[in-house]
This record gives C-alpha cells, sequence and structure tokens, in this order.
C-alpha cells in the first residue's frame, strides 16, 4: 500500500481490477493509451521547450497521467469538464488532437487558444471544456454554475473539476465547497494531491486534509490512489451516478506525486530523493501497461502506434504559423452571438452501448 | 406610459427579462425570499419561485464564478452584488475568469452583474463606493451606469441580451429619488452617450448620479448655455459623442463621484488631450471625491463628494477662462 505524508491511502490496490465490471478489456487499452499519449506529449513539448521552440516556461504531469485519463474517461459526452494545467490526458479523451496542443505549447495559430494564451491554459469548448485559469480553483465555482444550469434544467448531466492540495486553501474552494453542499449540485471536484504547490509540502498547508473536510460541507468525499487509473474512473464513474442521481457532489482525493518539478525551471531540489523513488516504482502508466499485457494486449504495438502518431503531431505542429501581431487586440469581446460548450468525445463503453 | 423610479425600472427590467426568457436568473444575497436589500427583487421569487431568483450563499466569488459557468451552458444569470462595495471579493473571477474567457478561448460569458453604488446616505468606506474604474482597466468586462429610469431599465435588458460580461452599476441615492416614465417591453438602450441638456459654452461630462448634479448646478450660470452629457457607458466609451460635444463648446468639466485618480473621468480627459487639443479654449477641468475613503459622517461626506456648488463653481471658473 502506497503512503503520503498524510497517511496510507485508503482505497485503490496495485495492480487490482477494481472495476473490472465495468471496463473492457478495450477500455483499460483505450485508458493505457490516453496515458501514453499524454506521456509523449509532454516529453515531446518539454524537447521543444529545451529548443527554445516553448516560449514561457513548461508545466506538466509526468506521473499525474492516471488522473485525468480515469476521470475524463468517466464522463460522458454532454457532461462539461474544467480541465487543469497537469490533466492533458483530459483533453485528449474528449478528443483534441495532439499536434494541436503541440501547436498550443509553440504559441502557434491551430493551437487552442491561437497564442493568446500558453502550456494547457485551454479548452475546446466545442468538446464541453473550459480551460483553467492561474488562480487556483477558480474553476470549482465555475464547475458549480455549470451542474446548477443543469440541475434547474432538469438535465442528468454533471460538471467536473480538478483542483490541486494547495488551491484547497484558497477562499474559492470554501465557497464552492459550502455551495455545491447547499444546493445538492451535480458536481464532482477531483483533488490531485501531487505532495507540493510548487515547493510547499502538505503539512504546510492543511491542518485537516481536504477530504476529512468534505462531510462537513455536505460533500461525499472518497480518497483513492491517483496513480491507478481504473481506481480514478471507478470513483469518477461512482461519483457521476451519485450527482445524477440526485446524490449532490463529491471530493476525490487522488493522492499521487508530481515527478518533476512545478515547471521545466524547477529542479524540484526541495523534495526527498527517496519519495521521489517511491512514487516512480508507482508509475501509473507502468501499472495500466503491466494490466494490459496481462490480458493479452500488445502494448508494444501500441507504444510504437503512439509514437508514430506523436511523430506526425511534432511535424505538423512545426508547420502551423506564429500568429499575425495585428490580431494581437481582437476578439477581447464577443461580436456575435453567444454560443454554448459543445459535447466532447466519451470513448468508455459503456456510454457507447448507452448511445446504441 | 407608466412612470416608475429607478429602482421600480430596475425591478422592471428584471420581471420583462424573466418572463420572456427562461434561461435568465436572478441570483444573490438575499434576493430571494426577501426581495433584496433594497428591495429591487421584491416579489420576483414569489412570481417566478426559487429556482429562478436564487438566494445564494453569502460568496461573492462564488456568485460571480457560478454565473459564469451557468452562462456559458445556456443560461443568462444576473446576479446581484448587495453593495458594489462588495464586488471586491469577487474580482478575480470577474477580471480573470469572465474578462479573459472569450480572448483566450472564443467562449462567451454572457452574464449581468448588477452593482448598487454609490454614496451620498451616510453609507460609509465600505457602502458607498463607486468602483467602476477598477473593472475599465480590465480588459473584456463592459462597464455601464445609467442616470434615469428609462436608462436603468432599457440598460440592464441590453445588458442581459449582451454576450458579454456586464457590469451594471446602479446608484443606490437614485434608486427611490429619480423618477420617470418608463417603455413598456424588452426595448435596449445602446451602450452609447446621451446628450442630458443640449448647449453651447460649456460641456459637462458626467454618468450616473453626476449627471443629475451636473443638470442642478449649471441649470443657470448667469445664462451660459451649458450642455451636459451622460456617458451611460464607460466600457465601451462613446469617444465620437464627447469629442463631436467638445468641438462644439471647447470648454469642458468632467465629473466623478469616483475617487479621483484613473477615474473614468481621468480617461475621457486623456481622450480629450490626445484628439481634441486644437478644439479647447481652456484646460479640461476635473470634479472629483479625493483619495480617501467615503467617510460616514455626514459633513464629511459632503466634503468628499462632489456637490452642486463645488461643479457649480468649477463650471464658472472655466466659463471665465
Amino acid at each position: 500500500m502506497a503512503t503520503t505524508a498524510s497517511g496510507p491511502i485508503t482505497a485503490g490496490i496495485d495492480g487490482a481490477s477494481v472495476t473490472s465490471e465495468l471496463l473492457t478489456r478495450e477500455d483499460r487499452v483505450q485508458l493505457l493509451r490516453y496515458m501514453l499519449l499524454m506521456r509523449g506529449v509532454e516529453e515531446r513539448a518539454l524537447n521543444l521547450y529545451r529548443q527554445g521552440k516553448v516560449p514561457g516556461s513548461f508545466y506538466d504531469g509526468f506521473g499525474q497521467e492516471a488522473i485525468s485519463a480515469g476521470a475524463a474517461f468517466a464522463m460522458a459526452a454532454e457532461d462539461r469538464l474544467c480541465v487543469l494545467h497537469r490533466d492533458l490526458a483530459a483533453h485528449l479523451v474528449r478528443g483534441v488532437a495532439p499536434g494541436r496542443v503541440l501547436a498550443q505549447y509553440m504559441g502557434r495559430t491551430s493551437g487552442l487558444t491561437d497564442g493568446r494564451d500558453g502550456n494547457v491554459h485551454f479548452g475546446d469548448r466545442r468538446l464541453g471544456c473550459v480551460g483553467m485559469v492561474s488562480m487556483l480553483p477558480d474553476m470549482m465555482p465555475v464547475a458549480n454554475g455549470m451542474a446548477l444550469a443543469f440541475k434547474l434544467r432538469g438535465e442528468r448531466r454533471c460538471a467536473l473539476t480538478w483542483l490541486g492540495d494547495g488551491a484547497s486553501s484558497r477562499g474559492d474552494f470554501h465557497e464552492a465547497m459550502n455551495w455545491a453542499g447547499v444546493s445538492r449540485l451535480p458536481v464532482i471536484f477531483v483533488l490531485e494531491n501531487n505532495q507540493y504547490a510548487y515547493s510547499t509540502p502538505t503539512e504546510l498547508q492543511f491542518a485537516v486534509d481536504p477530504i476529512a473536510r468534505a462531510a462537513s460541507y455536505g460533500v461525499h468525499g472518497e480518497t483513492v490512489d491517483g496513480n491507478d487509473a481504473e481506481a480514478v474512473f471507478a470513483a469518477a464513474f461512482e461519483a457521476r451516478a451519485r450527482a445524477l442521481d440526485g446524490g449532490g457532489p463529491t471530493l476525490i482525493e487522488a493522492v499521487t506525486m508530481r515527478m518533476h518539478g512545478h515547471a521545466a525551471h524547477d529542479d524540484m531540489r526541495y523534495v526527498p530523493a527517496e519519495l521521489v523513488e517511491h512514487w516512480r516504482a508507482r508509475d501509473p502508466v507502468e501499472l495500466q501497461e503491466r494490466r494490459v499485457i496481462e490480458l493479452g494486449a500488445d502494448a508494444q504495438e501500441l507504444r510504437a502506434d503512439v509514437t508514430s502518431e506523436l511523430d506526425a503531431a511534432v511535424d505538423w505542429a512545426l508547420e502551423q504559423p506564429m500568429p499575425d501581431p495585428g490580431s494581437a487586440a481582437r476578439g477581447v469581446f464577443c461580436e456575435g452571438a453567444a454560443e454554448p460548450l459543445g459535447d466532447g468525445m466519451a470513448p468508455f463503453s459503456g456510454y457507447t452501448r448507452e448511445a446504441l | 406610459m407608466p412612470e416608475m423610479t429607478y429602482l421600480q425600472a430596475i425591478h422592471d427590467g428584471l420581471r420583462e427579462e424573466l418572463l420572456a426568457d427562461e434561461r435568465v436568473l436572478v441570483m444573490g444575497e438575499d434576493v430571494g425570499r426577501f426581495g433584496g436589500a433594497f428591495k429591487v427583487t421584491d416579489g420576483l421569487w414569489d412570481e417566478f419561485g426559487a429556482e429562478r431568483v436564487i438566494d445564494t450563499p453569502l460568496a461573492e466569488a462564488a456568485i460571480i464564478g457560478t454565473a459564469v459557468g451557468a452562462a456559458v451552458v445556456g443560461m443568462r444569470p444576473v446576479c446581484e452584488m448587495q453593495f458594489a462595495d462588495f464586488v471586491a471579493c469577487g474580482f478575480d473571477q470577474l477580471v480573470n475568469v469572465a474578462g479573459k474567457m472569450h480572448y483566450r478561448q472564443g467562449l462567451a460569458v454572457p452574464i449581468t452583474v448588477r452593482l448598487p453604488s454609490g454614496g451620498g446616505f451616510g453609507g460609509g468606506p465600505f457602502h458607498s463606493q463607486n468602483p467602476e474604474a477598477w473593472f475599465m482597466h480590465a480588459p473584456g468586462l463592459k462597464v455601464v451606469a445609467p442616470a434615469t429610469a428609462a436608462d436603468a431599465k432599457g440598460m440592464l435588458i441590453g445588458a442581459i441580451h449582451d454576450p458579454n460580461p456586464v457590469l451594471f452599476f446602479e446608484h443606490k441615492h437614485l434608486y427611490r429619488r429619480v423618477k420617470g416614465e418608463v417603455p413598456p417591453g424588452r426595448e435596449e438602450t445602446p451602450f452609447r452617450a446621451r446628450v442630458a441638456r443640449e448647449g453651447r459654452d460649456l460641456t459637462v461630462i458626467a454618468y450616473g448620479a453626476m449627471v443629475w448634479s451636473a443638470l442642478e448646478a449649471t441649470e443657470d450660470i448667469d445664462g451660459a448655455s451649458v450642455e451636459v452629457i451622460d456617458l451611460r457607458s464607460l466600457v465601451p466609451l462613446d469617444e465620437e459623442a464627447i469629442l463631436a460635444s467638445v468641438a462644439k463648446t471647447s470648454k469642458v468639466v468632467v465629473i466623478d463621484e469616483a475617487n479621483a485618480t484613473c477615474a473614468a473621468g481621468a480617461q475621457v480627459a486623456a481622450l480629450i488631450a490626445e484628439r481634441a487639443f486644437e478644439d479647447l479654449d481652456g484646460p479640461v477641468v476635473r470634479v472629483a471625491t479625493p483619495d480617501a475613503p467615503i467617510a460616514f459622517s455626514p459633513p464629511l461626506e459632503r466634503a468628499l463628494l462632489p456637490q452642486a456648488d463645488r461643479i457649480e463653481e468649477a463650471c464658472r471658473e472655466l466659463l471665465e477662462y
């Protein structure tokens, strides 16, 4: 069992098929594929950053791939997501092409913001995603608002946002948790406890673990192994069912480790080496890979497919032009009609069967 | 045409929109069952129910953030800050989330934030402010401030129909003091300036409650013909209307009830300096609240907020320049 600064993880067991009744073999391979894609996109982007092709700094989610992949995989097309900066797999699950993400990192056109924002600060509105802002956890009230609209309109849908351990110290966390509890909103908060907010460890962040606070807000709380994509999926799937059935909000604490610095400029020498080593042995991509190999899937072939997809994505992204400086001040205001968010992809076989 | 107070006109605008468009929601602290701290929403909870006129927790950031979320999935939320001063607690959600959303990701945020603003009745430092300029400086937010009952309704309807976040500054001191004919229906008043009184010798530029102070102060300055421009909207700012009036009169007094530094009037003065310098026959004169919190005690408050006699004095001096 994995441990954290705040104690043992209470749910999710390494290698166990906790969700076999929900996930088909193909689903499990898909989960691995999205995690491999996320890791691959970020590795390529880090190289591009080192070549000077990515301006600013570069933020990744190395070691946290299971959380965005697993939670997004549990969402239906009509659900809505606010995606954070270590959650690239969520965008990929919803249908964003890797090449567009790479163009985004490089500040090029054909990215997701036409160079107006960088890193994973984006959301493809056509795929039901709202991009984050750097003030955390500002997306919690926004997710509440989407959930409130669904509830008022009597729609069986939910909203989900991720947040970090550091974000739980800010007032928006309290305001959003409180309101979600008061109005029993169909909303899911996935707290990625990756042990550090930049350099600040959780013991300097809070005296009471956020998950222990959930019940006091009237929010269902659950801790899962954040390095187990299927455990995260199961928790998000259950939280979604609870939300749709009128059971109200859920806070899922996914315990993990930020395996890279806060950003590419940070060597994270403040993190004890043994902590990193402990978590390196629990790599979420390797865990899922072992699972699908046991199920007889050809992981080598999958890796090769992902590699060739990413090779093509990098080539494509590098061909995209930089934006026209004359357009820099355009688009501040919406001049036409407001278009709400569209539906994203929902590759989980359970939803495919529903659609059929 | 029915005659209404400024407050009744805002209520009427909300009611018309709630009736006509099921996407419209009213939300805020005490706006539902209680009818709002100023009774602007009185009766709407009874007529439309708790799901459309929503009593929220005391949480300004969450009220604005929740409105943003509801808006991007198709609703048209109108949220109330109980006092404009309290928007400081929701500043981040407006400036960083709502204001930058369309520029960054092409996602429109059609929310209206109602902000009961202004002083003149002993509200003290936390219930009297005019924080319009905080948001003029933040890209992506529209900032409007009606002066008349008809505009209060028409501009509120315009704000609700607008696909962008609109900050609707309604002046508390006008709620029950100002009355006028208000057209029925859902016609929008455009976010453009209005000539409140035509004149030839001097232009006074104001918005909100200061429009009335300007009209009162310039009613009779030794027979001078004084034009009063009601800006109505600060973002977008009707630059052409300002420049046209300056070209006509060549003398300008700009009034702010807000604190002077970087106020809306400072932007107007800068615009005139840049684009109408050749038209001027005298310096641009500003009358504004000094850079101090709005004091509670009546003589102190009166000393801070621009009064009609101070405006009259400024106009008189400029006319004689």
